[in-house]
């Protein structure tokens, strides 16, 4: 195993090229699902909203 | 010729967002396996190379991070092209939801390039040098391409105008491919993609070729899942999208 994790003393470079490349998997992952929901909270709120017209009227002048 | 009724289909987000959900956890659950079986293969059972040592291993993630990165490029042009010369609002979400990815990609293709280039030639980066270069542009394209988007309010603007410099850019993805072949070059030439059999050894072969695969369906899939947001922020005036929240409480 410790022989495995020293990669024959290259591990500093295959293990941290592996790890940026999880760690940027893992980012998309989560980018994609931060999005998704977001969107749709988003929408849940807008269609809840009160539809009524943003202009002011003037009796609100 | 009148088009099938699924061509249609293909146009119309509700669709596309039911389908890509349906269809989403079979590529994350595919793509998972690859990926898997292809790294315990790599990293422990395909043998150890004879001139580089361990460090080739890097071997079975860099290039296929590489290729995802043009693949993004390719998708996010492609799909900015039908949308602008169609005018379909769909493929412009695609274009859109490939940008990010690819451009994380790209970025992960130059840091792993630069840590194997640190042992295998003597530096982590070579200003000169036509792979690295290239593949830089390659990078450069996405994040111009999601700033010039940012500059625009309207987004049917920012659709139509970032899609033109998609498509421009798309010349760069030949040059990098060819351009270990065109030019002197740090970077080893091609041995997959190539005129002729693969110089590689079958023992280094399946397991570089199952992380390909798993990367390709990996892209899919983020893709599917970002598209389905990206649906829902354009859709959010659609009575679906209302009847959708709605039922999700």
């Amino acid at each position: 195993m410790t022989e495995f994790l020293r990669m024959g003393g290259d591990a500093a470079y295959v293990w941290s090229a592996y790890g940026i490349t999880l760690g940027v998997m893992v980012w998309n992952v989560w980018w994609a699902r931060r999005r998704h929901s977001k969107a749709l909270e988003k929408a849940r709120v807008f269609a809840t909203a009160d539809r009524a017209p943003k202009q002011p009227t003037v009796r609100q002048l | 010729m009148p088009l099938p009724r699924w061509f249609h289909l293909l146009g119309s987000p509700p669709f596309v967002y039911g389908f890509a959900g349906k269809l989403t956890p079979w590529l994350g659950a595919a793509s998972f396996l690859l990926l898997a079986i292809g790294g315990y293969w790599g990293l422990v059972v395909a043998p150890t190379e004879r001139v580089q040592g361990e460090v080739y291993r890097i071997l079975y993630i860099h290039p296929q991070t590489a290729y995802v990165g043009m693949m993004a490029y390719v998708v996010m042009a492609v799909a900015g092209g039908i949308g602008y010369i169609w005018r379909i609002k769909l493929a412009h979400a695609v274009a859109v939801t490939a940008a990010p990815i690819g451009a994380s990609f790209a970025a992960c293709a130059l840091a792993t390039g630069a840590i194997w280039g640190r042992p295998t030639w003597g530096t982590f980066w070579q200003w000169s040098d036509p792979r690295i270069m290239s593949e830089t542009l390659l990078l450069f394209l996405f994040l111009g391409y999601l700033a010039l988007r940012a500059a625009f309010e309207d987004r049917e603007k920012a659709d139509r105008v970032s899609a033109i410099l998609a498509v421009v850019g798309v010349v760069n993805i030949p040059v990098i491919h060819y351009s270990v072949v065109w030019w002197n070059t740090l970077h080893q030439g091609p041995s997959i993609m190539k005129v002729g059999s693969p110089s590689i050894a079958p023992e280094m072969l399946v397991p570089f070729l199952i992380m390909v695969a798993g990367f390709t369906l990996l892209f899919y899939w983020l893709l599917l899942n970002g598209l389905r947001g990206e649906i829902v922020e354009r859709e959010r005036d659609a009575r679906w999208i209302r009847q959708l929240v709605e039922a999700r409480g």
